[in-house]
């Protein structure tokens, strides 16, 4: 029995992911980027086992002793309240990467729809999604975000709505100006003239031959959101009851750690912070020189 | 020939890449005496254009090159960074391709022109100098203070030639001078040359893989294959009656304007040229040749003399000799 | 450049304005449908004094009413009254806003004129130790957030080390005037102007990286060197320039940006300026403050990025030339 078309198809699929699996495995910086995620998710995920949780809330913590170092209460010592900073750094993680990775998937949702739209099809819609991607891209970052936050309330959710409805511009802008330039192929053309349906152009040509660009521009937006959800923290605006790394640095810093010398406060969630994001900086970079040919010909 | 103008023996290029080195001139060797014209034909990646960069010293650091670049004697390759400076443009220079890139975007032709004049202060006044280069190449004046975008193709190929002429070189380097031009147009360009050549009584070596334009300014040619040189000689020789099958296939490519039945048989090489880092044993054509023999795929193939100044690089060649 | 250009991008930043300005009063009145109720979340308020605040804020009427009242006001540059120190916003933001243009815009020149260099010696060197060195470098700077890079600076130089003040902009105790006391407010704004720096030089020194290495990828190059010149004066004459379009619409778009991108640096700094302002509004929330504030940091977008889109238009002749 002949192989049908859509298994020949997902072979060859399967065939190119683990080409392209071998090439990102010579990619140094790129494993590198790799490894350093793994092990942080893998800490995030260890929460509950590696830590005690009930070290995070200050009616359990009455009896520790207040801004111990290291050395008097592993791993990280206490903060002012005499919560284990360890703890905070551990379950912190979890917030850090969550709010990171649900935001951009927000974004990138929101912007390739956006961008596709604009792209693909001519007239006034498209002209709208264009004018306002153009628009929201001129609203700076930070003084939306934070009126968005002070109106909707500090929580997790809501810290991923506002990140995430306001990071889409910039993928929007990248995935309509690739939709550009597919439409103007020829096998889009040769398609068109045998009759094709825009949604069969756009399921079977536009976008797989888009999502490559996505993913590189998803790995590049995540570092750029857990950012957002650190300042926004350190600014107040998170979730009071729950750990993250940017409350840590919102906390220590009110609580005078700087003066006081206590950088097992401050110092481990910043760190934290730069492990990530040049991780999946290293990450992106990598996906991108393997996803576009021309780059990866410039590395001679 | 008595002392030749330019000679270069046996000249390697390697170049380095992050899959290993690509050797893309292997054993080059060719006199160039004062006032002739020499041709350098071959397919895209035979090597040629890297000659033009070897002969300058221009290819980028890290490229391995060895031989022999004799000017006047003097060897281009061991020079000194201030006289191989000094040598450049003054007594060698390129013409390159004129796509849009060849010249500084953002940089006045004229000032561009003018920057090699004052780098060697070859004439007092400048812009006097590339107003007289501009009519020699027939442009008016005013196109100096254009920027290369607002030049069509053929002016910006008149505005490299009026370039590689600015410090009175003795060799001028044609590198695909007319590929991006339309035919009218080529036409114009190759005249150009060809009366530039005369007057001023330059050496050329013309490096192209279209063979008509090149009989047409030519005097004596050689045809490339996989970074070696296969076939040498008179141009008008070399193509009418050519010794290697490779020069033999290149020729016959071409499709006569008017010859229906040339029309109707189209006879292309079927195959690519070798990739340089994977060149086959003994003679590197045998895989595509329509004539080759056992002793093709591991003899060991030198230029043998087929003739008064005319070379080949075939196994039949020296049967021929024997008979 | 011809005038038909610079209309059309002028007029475009006009409609860009006129966009923001409306999105600004529906963000604050469409968003949250009773900012009173939200203001004053667990206050208890009579229904007097509810429709009291809500008249004093000019919430009562339709919102029809209530955003044509928005549109004069904001037309005749009235941004409200802040509700913590209820004084007009206007006035406020007027006095803090020369510390944070200072501050940034020393910044900005700085991380610009680092970065490039950075990314000029990075590419001239590409893939020796110099440049993995100089890329590392400015790819850790980029990944940090940039107040806790503030915060390690401060506990470094001021807090230990004693050689800069740990906040604010001037001595308070002293009075010293004229030079003395400029010298005094450079000497605050040596640290906040150094975390700034770093935090955004390293995007300069990538991106002018890459732009140089493409260039150097150009034919116009070969021949140069061809022609003679020495490496450098290729490097300097040529490949430079060329390389450093994108880079400086890069630097005036970011100064648009930096303004309010400043914010959580100020706050680490104490330095008095729309940062600082933000942040205290955020306390209340002071939303006229934070009204006014989005409207100015928009418009400062909107203004350098004309700006970006003009200074191109100027030294690219392949656009100054159409």
């Amino acid at each position: 029995m002949a192989a049908s078309p859509r298994s020949i198809a997902w072979q060859r699929r399967r065939r190119a992911l683990a080409q392209a699996w071998a090439q990102y495995r010579q990619h140094l910086p790129g494993m590198i980027g790799l490894v350093v995620l793994v092990a942080i998710v893998a800490m995030a995920l260890l929460a509950p086992v590696i830590s005690n949780p009930d070290e995070l809330h200050v009616v359990n913590t009455v009896d520790n002793p207040r801004w111990a170092t290291p050395s008097e209460f592993p791993l990280l010592g206490t903060d002012n309240y005499g919560r284990s900073v360890w703890a905070q750094f551990v379950w912190g993680a979890r917030i850090s990467l969550l709010v990171g990775l649900a935001a951009t998937l927000v974004a990138v949702v929101i912007g390739s729809l956006v961008g596709i739209g604009a792209g693909f099809y001519r007239g006034v819609g498209s002209a709208i999604l264009q004018r306002l991607t153009e628009w929201f891209l001129v609203i700076p970052f930070l003084p939306l975000a934070i009126v968005l936050a002070s109106i909707l309330g500090p929580s997790v959710e809501n810290l991923i709505i506002v990140i995430g409805i306001t990071s889409w511009p910039s993928t929007a802008r990248l995935v309509r100006a690739q939709v550009l330039t597919l439409k103007e192929r020829a096998y889009v053309e040769r398609s068109r003239a045998l009759g094709a349906s825009n949604r069969h152009l756009m399921g079977r040509h536009i976008f797989p031959n888009v999502s490559p660009i996505i993913l590189a521009n998803l790995t590049l937006t995540v570092p750029i959101a857990i950012l957002s959800e650190t300042t926004l923290s350190f600014l107040g605006l998170g979730d009071p009851t729950r750990a993250s790394w940017g409350k840590m640095l919102e906390e220590s810093f009110k609580a005078g750690a700087l003066s006081r010398g206590a950088w097992w406060y401050y110092l481990p969630p910043g760190l934290g912070i730069m492990a990530v994001v040049l991780a999946f900086t290293l990450i992106g970079t990598a996906l991108e020189e393997i996803l576009d040919p021309r780059l990866r010909e410039q590395r001679r | 020939m008595s002392q030749p103008l330019l000679s270069v023996r046996d000249l390697h290029v390697t170049y380095r890449s992050e899959a290993g080195p690509v050797p893309a001139v292997r054993g080059v060797s060719f006199d160039l005496a004062p006032s002739e014209t020499f041709g350098l034909a071959g397919e895209s990646g035979c090597g040629k254009s890297t000659i033009a960069g070897a002969l300058l010293k221009v290819l980028p650091p890290g490229t391995d090159v060895t031989g022999e670049v004799l000017l006047d004697g003097e060897d281009v390759l061991q020079m000194t960074p201030g006289r191989l400076r000094a040598v450049r443009w003054t007594e060698m220079s390129i013409v390159f391709q004129g796509a849009l890139h060849a010249l500084n975007p953002v940089q006045r032709v004229g000032n561009q022109i003018a920057e090699a004049i004052e780098v060697h202060r070859t004439a007092p006044d400048a812009g006097a100098r590339v107003a007289e280069l501009l009519e020699v190449v027939g442009l008016p004046a005013r196109r100096a203070s254009d920027y290369p975008h607002q030049l069509s193709g053929g002016q910006r190929q008149r505005i490299l030639i009026a370039l590689a002429l600015a410090c009175n070189p003795r060799i001028l380097i044609a590198d695909e001078p007319t590929t991006a031009l339309d035919v009218m147009v080529q036409a114009q360009v190759l005249e150009l040359l060809e009366r530039l050549q005369r007057e001023l009584a330059l050496s050329m070596i013309f490096i192209t893989h279209d063979l008509s334009t090149l009989s047409y300014v030519c005097r004596r040619t050689a045809v490339m294959y996989a970074g070696r040189i296969v076939e040498e000689g008179l141009a008008d020789e070399v193509f009418a009656r050519p010794k290697h099958p490779y020069t033999a296939a290149l020729a016959a490519a071409f499709p006569l304007i008017g010859d229906h039945a040339h029309r109707m048989k189209p006879s292309g090489l079927g195959g690519d040229p070798p990739d340089p880092r994977d060149i086959p044993s003994g003679c590197p054509f045998h895989p595509r040749c329509p004539i080759a023999l056992a002793e093709c795929t591991s003899a060991e193939i030198e230029l043998w003399p087929t003739g008064e100044g005319r070379n080949a690089a075939c196994v039949r060649v020296l049967d021929e000799a024997r008979r | 450049m011809s005038f038909r250009f610079v209309t059309r991008k002028v007029l475009a930043a006009l409609a860009t304005l006129a966009f923001v300005i409306c999105f600004n009063f529906f963000l604050f009145r469409v968003v949250e449908g009773d900012p009173v109720a939200n203001l004053f979340r667990g206050k208890n308020l009579t229904i007097e004094q509810r429709q009291e605040l809500r008249r004093e804020f000019g919430l009562d009427g339709s919102k029809g009413e209530q955003f044509v009242r928005y549109l004069e006001q904001t037309a005749r540059l009235n941004l409200g009254r802040s509700y913590s120190t209820n004084r007009p916003v206007r006035s406020d933001i007027w006095e803090r806003a020369w510390p944070t243009i200072a501050l940034v815009g020393v910044s900005s020149l700085l991380s610009a004129v680092f970065g490039v260099l950075i990314g000029i010696v990075a590419a001239w060197h590409r893939r020796s130790k110099v440049d993995y060195g100089w890329t590392g470098f400015t790819m850790a700077t980029y990944s940090m957030p940039d107040f806790w890079l503030g915060m390690l600076l401060l506990v470094t130089f001021a807090v230990t080390l004693g050689w800069f003040p740990v906040g604010g902009i001037t001595d308070t105790s002293s009075d010293a005037t004229g030079i003395a006391k400029l010298f005094d407010q450079a000497h605050h704004m040596f640290l906040p102007a150094l975390t700034l720096t770093l935090a955004y030089l390293g995007e300069y020194a990538l991106v002018m990286r890459s732009s140089l290495l493409d260039t150097m990828r150009e034919d116009y190059l070969t021949l140069a060197r061809a022609k003679g010149l020495r490496d450098v004066a290729v490097r300097n004459h040529h490949a430079v320039p060329n390389a450093l379009l994108p880079v400086v619409t890069l630097v005036a778009i970011n100064f648009g940006f930096v303004l309010s991108g400043a914010i959580a640096v100020e706050a680490i700094y104490s330095w008095p300026g729309l940062g600082l302002l933000s942040y205290q509004a955020l306390r209340g929330p002071d939303l006229p403050m934070l009204q006014g504030l989005f409207l100015v940091f928009s418009a400062a977008v909107i203004f350098f990025n004309l700006v970006a889109e003009l200074l191109y238009g100027y030294l690219d002749p392949r656009v100054r030339t159409q």
